[in-house]
């Protein structure tokens, strides 16, 4: 998983059929530090996160499929929690 | 899942059987900004969408399951066709 942060919201009333009532959010990866890493992608919310908030989100097509309950469902990246918060003890390993 | 914009469409007539019938489009990924990002691919539509559009797509085995039972080689797929989308900043999308 990732932490990220939701900088967007998405409509699409045309979507493949198992993608119906999908909420469709934009995230942007964040390091540590809570500073954009990495491209921001689309990805399906299971938990209601909105936007602003720090998540956490799987990146990967079976897991996000899973968070859907939809094992058929063709995305690749799913919400699947709202960070509270993130502690960090060590900064990167040298 | 990312965002593009279809810019060209791909025709192929020797091709895997399962991709008989598929449309092949031309994608452009782009930031939540609208701008264009990484390379061109082509994928799979299963929504309907054409040139000038803008869409989302899936990558990776996940794009063949909106065309089960059939299994189709593709590793991209365009799943939604974008009516609009809004920022954190306030701007909205299509740019």
């Amino acid at each position: 998983m990732r932490v990220g942060e939701i900088v967007g919201t998405v409509v699409s009333t045309q979507k493949h059929s198992t993608l119906k009532g999908a909420k469709l959010l934009l995230v942007q990866p964040v390091d540590t530090a809570g500073l954009a890493a990495g491209t921001s992608l689309l990805a399906v919310d299971s938990v209601g996160a909105g936007i602003g908030e720090r998540v956490l989100v799987v990146i990967e097509g079976r897991a996000a499929g899973d968070a859907l309950g939809r094992k058929t469902a063709p995305v690749d990246a799913a919400i699947v929690g709202i960070v509270d918060r993130l502690d960090v003890n060590e900064g990167p390993v040298q | 899942m990312q965002l593009a914009r279809v810019v060209g469409t791909v025709v192929a007539t020797r091709k895997d059987p399962q991709l008989d019938g598929g449309k092949l489009l031309l994608l452009q990924p782009l930031t939540p900004e609208g701008t264009s990002t990484g390379r061109p691919l082509v994928a799979v539509d299963s929504v309907g969408s054409g040139v000038g559009e803008y869409v989302f797509f899936v990558r990776g085995r996940e794009a063949s399951y909106p065309f089960l039972p059939a299994r189709v080689p593709t590793d991209a797929a365009v799943v939604g066709i974008v009516d609009s989308w809004s920022l954190a900043s306030g701007a909205v999308g299509p740019p």
